[in-house]
């Protein structure tokens, strides 16, 4: 079996040889049998004749002997292939656009595909992750990350009590760039570092590639044990170069002596998989503590299920030991949501990645209703050829082979430009930090990339080549004939024709729906009040040195730094603050001074900001009754704050809240009221928020400055370092950044999609222009005898012109009310991405209508002005 | 020529260019064909060519080696020969044909009794 496979196959590599050696055997046959027919008693020519008669048709026996020793299937395909090329360069204008169009196509599809399958379908890089569960809370008494964490207590309880997991680790999200100052190895650098549980990085199947995991010893935070800290493979690569020295060696985190105990391996990224857009250096252990414990909601859980156990499983076991756990502290509100991990990391991109997938398909079912056309209308100048094929023999199955190889090898092409395409598109997308998407880093074109290119590849060519092969008339078409395209021929190619541009132009309008309603949204949410002014304002991380120990020291610092950085020219207003908007939440209940509240009716949940004064002017937040804080506000003096609107309303309304007090920290009297603040996402409402001066409390943990100007940023970083560090000289060399970054990344999910999609709908329409043109024009050439006769007959130019054009109009007419239909059925799924507008938006429905009548009317103009100047006499003559 | 006779089965012919090429020793391809049509007195006169389709099938099967050499009249041409496992296969596959003509044969005495 096998020995013959290989013989075919030598065969088949050298068929030049083969043949030449049958040639010659022929040759000795023949002679020996002439011989012989001779020796009969024929004349030489007879029996050379007679030879020839016996031995069969020689071309026949070679075709036959070549088929026997050979691979007659691959044969033929080469055959078809070497035709194909030699149409292919043809037609070089035409071959350059089709591949240029399925290039574009494939290309698409194929970062598409990689997106998803690094986003959606690829497994998160940790150890079994399908046993990895995401272990939130819902604490409906507070807000923001707040009420999606649990207290140390209830961790620990958790994950004593529990039976189905084999473990839960935990660390902390209140964590914010730049948390941790990093001195004593050249420039003092700001990192921002993770606190994780002992068991995180062996639940997650991490191992270190230097050093070793945190030990049950460095968790205990006992008095006198060292710190350990583990690094980020990049911050061990930029900041330490690397060096396999750094184990063992101290490094001085946040003015303290801290042991690195290992470095993490690099294909570890907490950040590309919970963090997105943010980058973290540093592991510090959790201070699983009593103390640590009262400072609330701190910890997020993630449990490896046991062998054997399911997410219902847990999820039936925490609904037993949830309120078990409640109970050790009845005023916290604890309520377990259990959901897979992969899916709390990427569940929330689903929707939008599937709205690109249809995206994309769309694309490539204009492309190839598109391409179809194209060859259709080739295939009519081809006619005279495929029926000379037949006549000659070729039976029907093989002119559609052939015609089918053609696509295919064309798709094939296609899809090698569209996967540079790809990959120089997905590379540069992985490298991007500007998009808050989870494992865009891992990004790539891989194996399963290039199978999907080429398969897709496969399946376009035969889409978009099947019609046109299936109207490759047999040999008894007749098509030798001259004038041979029949009636009939005619009406059902032009009927296939137009059924195609209706369905090229009904996806395209679906998809010009699906971008108009996103890119509406996306303005909506650019446009939308967010309370401050991100235009013209910048941040710095400026947490006070450890010698600023107490809390009139670190005053003494704030007064010294704003009023020298409110020196510089250039600065209006200079403020500070523990939290931006559009980042990490903590809240506390807090309510008026005196009145009654009970544990089923609690005090609201309030946002709190730690801010001085010159905060708001900086943020550009209103003012809307009262005054500002003031440097005056010192921890001896009155205790005050500042509340929003919302909570004005909350807690006092109808009356007058300036002069209430608050009961929070401390008794606080109301001084001023500001307008709301977006502070939890660009699309969600604000709740309540209060300010607290910054000089009467010590309950914050980190400082920005906040700077409004009116000069351009660059030109203010320099300055403003300069005057910083004449008051603190170790404060290291923060990044600035503006306020406007903050709001792009906050929505650049959104941009992301919105981008992508609008490219595609692009494409499409420019796909669709092309596509009513095409068969406009074609139309108007098949037509050219009619027009020259009507206008012989005395039609005038604007007549035949109104008609083409009206016959435009009802291919784009039918093709819209189809989309219509479609784009509704798509806007009910989208409804989750959408923002302040309704998936039946009638702007974007009439936005479409009009980008698609006005494309279809350009489009078929044109042929129909050449149409109108057809010389009738011309015509007439060629008859 | 032989187109209105009966068709020789691949596998037969196989058969036939088997046993001659283990009876007669080396042989070309036109010396096969004649020798076959001799035997069978001309009841299976073939297009001599498609003895050339079996001889190729036979060699990649590795049942007969070619090699060009000489003729009797001093002539080249392809001889081809049987090869150790041509003798195995040939051997197996008369005691088959021996096996289905005397099942065959019965089978038609008893229709002729009947």
């Amino acid at each position: 079996m096998w020995t013959r496979i290989a013989a075919r196959i030598r065969a088949f590599l050298q068929s030049p040889e083969f043949d030449e050696d049958f040639d010659r055997e022929m040759e000795s046959h023949l002679a020996m049998l002439a011989e012989d027919n001779v020796r009969k008693g024929m004349t030489p020519e007879e029996g050379r004749r007679q030879a020839r008669l016996r031995l069969g048709g020689r071309t026949q026996l070679g075709e036959a002997h070549r088929e026997h020793r050979g691979l007659p299937a691959l044969e033929t395909l080469l055959q078809d292939l070497r035709y194909a090329g030699r149409a292919m360069r043809r037609d070089s204008g035409l071959t350059c656009f089709v591949i240029l169009i399925l290039g574009l196509g494939i290309g698409a599809s194929t970062a598409v595909f990689s997106l998803i399958d690094a986003v959606l379908l690829r497994p998160l890089p940790f150890h079994d992750p399908a046993r990895l569960v995401w272990i939130g809370n819902r604490d409906v008494d507070t807000e923001g990350v707040s009420g999606e964490t649990v207290p140390v207590n209830h961790y620990k309880a958790l994950r004593e009590q529990n039976g189905t997991f084999a473990d839960v680790a935990a660390f902390s999200p209140f964590y914010r760039t730049g948390d941790d100052k990093l001195t004593g190895n050249g420039e003092p650098q700001r990192l921002t570092g993770l606190q994780v549980s002992q068991n995180f990085f062996p639940l997650l199947g991490v191992q270190p590639i230097l050093g070793t995991q945190f030990s049950y010893e460095d968790c205990q935070f006992r008095w006198n044990s060292p710190k350990v800290a583990l690094l980020s493979y990049s911050l061990w690569q930029t900041l330490f170069h690397g060096e396999r020295a750094i184990v063992g060696r101290q490094i001085t985190l946040n003015d303290t002596p801290v042991r690195v105990i290992g470095v993490l391996p690099r294909s570890f990224s907490f950040d590309s998989v919970f963090a997105p857009g943010n980058r973290i250096d540093i592991y510090l252990p959790y201070p699983l503590t009593e103390q640590a414990s009262r400072r609330g909601n701190e910890l997020a859980m993630i449990g490896r299920l046991k062998p054997g156990a399911t997410l219902a499983s847990a999820r039936a076991e925490m609904s037993v030991l949830g309120p078990r756990i409640r109970r050790m502290d009845p005023d916290r509100n604890f309520q377990l949501l259990l959901s897979p991990l992969a899916e709390h990391v990427s569940g929330h991109l689903r929707t939008a990645l599937l709205v690109l997938v249809c995206a994309v398909g769309v694309v490539m079912l204009i492309a190839c209703a598109n391409l179809a056309n194209l060859i259709l209308a080739r295939s009519a100048t081809r006619q005279k050829e495929m029926a000379i094929r037949a006549a000659l023999g070729a039976g029907r199955p093989r002119l559609v082979r052939q015609m089918l190889t053609e696509s295919v090898l064309l798709s094939c092409c296609g899809a090698v430009a569209g996967l540079g395409l790809a990959f120089a598109g997905t590379r540069g997308l992985a490298q991007l930090n500007a998009f808050r998407i989870p494992m865009l880093d891992s990004l790539r074109i891989d194996a399963g990339a290039v199978a999907f290119t080429f398969l897709m590849a496969l399946a376009t060519g035969v889409v978009f080549g099947l019609i046109p092969a299936l109207q490759t008339p047999g040999a008894a078409g007749g098509g030798l004939k001259e004038n041979a395209r029949g009636a009939s021929q005619g009406r059902k190619q032009h009927w296939i024709r137009n059924t195609l541009v209706v369905s090229e132009i009904a996806f395209a309008c679906v998809l010009l729906v699906g971008a108009g309603l996103l890119i509406r949204s996306f303005l909506r949410v650019l446009d939308v009040n967010l309370g401050f002014q991100p235009r013209m304002a910048a941040t710095m991380r400026v947490d006070p040195g450890a010698q600023f120990s107490t809390r009139a020291l670190r005053n003494g610092f704030y007064d010294e730094a704003l009023r020298r950085v409110r020196s510089i020219p250039g600065i209006q207003a200079a403020g500070l603050t523990d939290v931006l908007p559009l980042g990490i939440n903590r809240s506390w209940n807090c309510g008026a001074k005196g009145r009654p509240y009970t544990n089923s009716n609690l005090p609201p949940p309030i946002f709190v900001r730690i801010v001085s004064d010159g905060y708001i002017r900086a943020m550009g937040i209103p003012l809307r009754a009262g005054r500002d804080l003031a440097e005056s506000d010192a921890a001896s003096s009155k205790f005050v704050i500042l509340i929003n609107e919302n909570l004005a309303r909350t807690l006092w309304p109808g009356q007058d809240p300036v002069g209430q007090i608050l009961a929070c920290d401390k008794d606080r009297e109301v001084v001023g009221v500001v307008s709301d603040v977006r502070h939890l996402a660009v699309e969600e409402g604000s709740g309540n928020e209060m300010y607290i001066p910054i000089r009467q409390t010590g309950d914050y943990s980190s400082v920005d400055l906040v700077m409004r100007t009116t000069v351009p940023l660059t030109a203010l970083a320099l300055p403003v370092r300069r005057a910083l560090r004449e008051v603190d000289p170790t404060l290291p060399a923060n990044e600035f950044h503006t306020l406007q970054d903050l709001v792009d990344k906050a929505v650049s999910p959104r941009r992301f999609v919105v981008m992508l999609l609008a490219g595609f709908s692009a494409f499409a329409l420019v796909l669709a222009s092309l596509g009513i043109y095409a068969v406009v024009s074609y139309s108007v050439s098949q037509r050219k005898r009619e027009i020259g006769i009507r206008m012989a007959l005395g039609a005038r130019a604007g007549e035949v012109q109104a008609g083409i054009v009206r016959q435009t109009l009802l291919l784009a007419a039918a093709g819209i009310a189809l989309g219509m239909a479609g784009s509704w059925a798509l806007g009910r799924t989208m409804q989750s991405l959408l923002y302040g507008v309704t998936a039946g938006d009638p702007i974007t429905f009439a936005g479409m209508l009009g980008v698609l009548t006005a494309v279809a009317l350009m489009a078929g103009y044109l042929p129909a002005r050449r149409a109108s100047r057809i010389d009738p006499a011309t015509i007439l003559r060629a008859e | 020529m032989g187109e209105d006779k009966s068709e020789i089965l691949q596998g037969t012919l196989d058969l036939m260019v088997l046993k001659t090429l283990d009876a007669m020793g080396p042989l070309h391809g036109y010396g096969i064909a004649r020798r076959i049509e001799q035997i069978s007195e001309q009841a299976l006169q073939v297009n001599q060519g498609t003895v050339y389709l079996c001889l190729i099938r036979l060699v990649q099967k590795r049942w007969i080696t070619a090699s060009w050499g000489t003729s009797e009249n001093n002539r080249r041409a392809k001889f081809y020969a049987i090869s150790k496992t041509g003798r195995k296969q040939l051997a197996a596959e008369t005691e088959n044909w021996e096996r289905v003509s005397n099942v065959i044969g019965r089978l038609l005495q008893l229709e002729t009794r009947s």
